[in-house]
């Protein structure tokens, strides 16, 4: 049973990790190409959760939802470009960090303006609801580890987009060298404009996925976008493959430290001061793992700036 | 160096207007006024810290939330241990001495500011903001998850804490006693930005190289600044605490961090008196705006954004024009 357990748990921080590389994809992406620091990126992933809670509600397909939380985070994301982020790319990272702050109070509170202040719960689509047996005994919820496989397409997509296709070159020469590529005749303002939207989408998708564990509320792409900067400061800003080691390890360290320091402690001291104490050191973990890589390497494990 | 005489002349008003403004509210009796004019000077005072930090070195801490916490909990479990008459730590009796409790919070401040920034000073630009930012939420997560203060519910301080010969109950009392505050720190920040090592921190922004080049180790210039930035929001955390009777994680949390740093752009970046411009031009906001209307802050963040992206120079440069390079 205890391998069971364990095993479980090591699912739900791959789980936890496929979801965070989804928010870091498009962090990171849009730091490598247009060098912006995006704070907003959180609301858009709210914006994702919203569409498709209140989509799926109206029309009682999940899977209508979720496309519409790919549009409307798509959608957001390219407004919030030609309307604000445009004008940020020449600024420094000072008025980046102040612009997306304020972005944010906006999204936010005008969410909170047209839903409510309560939450709102999205149901998981029928074909997912069941459980697979693990190794071991014990079951695993289908719609985690469909998950964990929609964050692994993801990750194979974004790889063969970026590296096998013309929008992927582009993306890649923009990184390197943006008068260049404007000086050859790339339209580089609609390819800011697709970037910023495809990360965008990213983060829809994740809220939307998310949102049928969790409550859909205000609020709550907060959490994720702090963690998703963990994992790209780890990962190295600006690299995908970055991103997705990195989100996996804080995923996986997140989850086990909670599930294995309270058991630990337990060992040597009484049980209620030891949950106590390891819920507490657990809460610090990732944050201090990512220290120590940074005291190690301080540009990320996979930095794309050499 | 007096800067121009138009940003002198709105320094003075600036001082005088908040000087001025709980003794008017006493006279009509509305002491609700001299609270949050206190809210003002205390706010000022942290932002002060910061901008020490970002107008000087042009270091975006996003993470200075910390230490406003660590200043408050300082202010909080002190109190709270005085009152239940426990010790503290090592036999050591808690406290309801503000002057106390100020030593305690600079130090621990410094002594927090020192641990991460000799991290995060390693890094810089972008990875610097959000190292900054992630051991701030390592220190909220914490205080959330700890139980033996409040947890997640916070910390309440029965009676404000004492200060000798000043009655700190009295609003007014304890108004002048953040104010004076505030103009020590910012005299120290005056003194030390016309100082060699002001100078040196200036000269760190705009080029480490040539600063190395001429024998001083830019590393270490900004880390004795980043503790120096921490111990001051520290003392205004602690402050805080006591004007609101109340410590909470939220005073860690991320919002907190932005919020200071709205503060010194709204009020004008590396100026001296930016932060008190800003924090009294922000308190007018969230008051009147709160009072307008309940979704003060979706128009907070459209003001937020129209200054970020229009009028860079703050208040202080709207009214005072241009800083002048120095």
């Amino acid at each position: 049973m205890q391998t069971a357990l364990l095993i479980e748990q090591i699912l739900n921080g791959l789980q936890f990790g496929v979801m965070l590389f989804l928010m870091a994809a498009g962090l990171t992406l849009i730091f490598g190409v247009m060098g912006l620091i995006n704070l907003a990126h959180g609301s858009l992933y709210m914006i994702g959760a919203f569409a498709c809670a209140t989509v799926a509600a109206a029309t009682g397909s999940f899977w209508l939802g979720l496309v519409a939380s790919l549009a409307a985070a798509a959608a957001a994301g390219a407004i919030v470009e030609v309307t604000v982020i445009r004008r940020l790319y020449d600024r420094d990272h000072l008025d980046q960090v102040l612009a997306t702050f304020a972005l944010i109070l906006i999204f936010s509170e005008g969410t909170r303006w047209v839903f409510g202040s309560f939450p709102l719960y999205l149901d998981i689509p029928p074909l997912l609801r069941g459980a697979l047996p693990l190794p071991g005994g014990g079951a695993y919820p289908a719609y985690r580890l469909a998950i964990i496989g929609v964050g692994i397409a993801v990750a194979v997509g974004l790889y063969l987009l970026i590296s096998r296709t013309r929008l992927g070159m582009r993306i890649r020469a923009g990184e390197s060298d943006r008068e260049m590529i404007a000086a050859l005749g790339v339209d580089i303002r609609t390819l800011y404009t697709v970037v910023f939207a495809l990360g965008a989408a990213l983060a829809g998708l994740a809220g939307a996925l998310v949102g049928a564990l969790q409550s859909v509320q205000v609020g709550m792409g907060e959490p994720v976008l702090i963690l998703a900067f963990v994992v790209i400061v780890i990962g190295g800003i600006g690299s995908i493959k970055g991103a997705l080691v990195g989100a996996v390890l804080v995923g996986v360290i997140d989850t086990l430290g909670r599930f294995l320091l309270p058991v630990a402690f337990a060992t040597f001291m009484d049980a209620s001061s030891a949950a106590g104490i390891g819920a507490a050191l657990a809460s610090m973990l990732i944050y201090v793992f990512m220290a120590l890589v940074l005291a190690i390497r301080p540009q990320g494990l996979f930095s794309a700036q050499g | 160096m007096m800067g121009n005489p138009r940003e002198t002349i709105l320094n003075l008003a600036l001082v005088l207007l908040l000087a001025a403004i709980p003794l008017v509210a006493t006279g009509m009796g509305e002491p609700f006024y001299v609270t949050l004019a206190t809210r003002m000077a205390i706010l000022a005072l942290a932002a002060v810290g910061l901008n020490f930090l970002l107008g000087l070195g042009g270091l975006v801490s996003f993470g200075h939330a910390a230490f406003f916490g660590i200043g408050g909990y300082v202010a909080g479990i002190a109190a709270t241990h005085a009152f239940n008459a426990e010790p503290l730590l090592f036999g050591l009796p808690g406290t309801n001495q503000m002057i106390v409790i100020w030593l305690a919070a600079v130090l621990l401040c410094g002594l927090a500011a020192l641990a991460i920034g000799v991290i995060s000073l390693r890094t810089s630009g972008v990875y610097f903001i959000m190292i900054t930012l992630a051991f701030a939420q390592m220190i909220y997560y914490f205080a959330i998850s700890w139980p033996a203060y409040g947890g997640e519910d916070g910390l309440s301080i029965y009676v404000r804490n004492g200060f000798p010969g000043v009655n700190t109950l009295n609003g007014l009392h304890f108004f002048y006693l953040c104010f004076g505050l505030l103009l020590a720190a910012l005299a120290v920040f005056s003194v030390l930005r016309n100082s060699r090592f002001g100078a040196a921190l200036e000269a760190s922004r705009q080029n480490q190289q040539r600063l190395a080049a001429v024998g001083i180790a830019p590393f270490r210039v900004k880390l004795v600044a980043f503790a120096i930035s921490g111990m001051i929001t520290g003392l205004a955390g602690a402050l805080f605490a006591d004007l609101n009777r109340f410590v909470s994680p939220s005073m860690l949390s991320w919002h907190m961090s932005g919020e200071l740093i709205v503060l010194i752009i709204l009020g004008g970046t590396g100026r001296l008196f930016g932060p008190v411009a800003g924090a009294m031009v922000y308190v007018l906001f969230e008051f009147y705006l709160g009072g307008v209307t309940e979704r003060w802050q979706f128009f907070l963040g459209l003001i937020l954004l129209g200054v970020v992206l229009f009028a860079r120079g703050g208040v202080v440069g709207l009214i005072a024009g241009k800083a002048r390079h120095g």
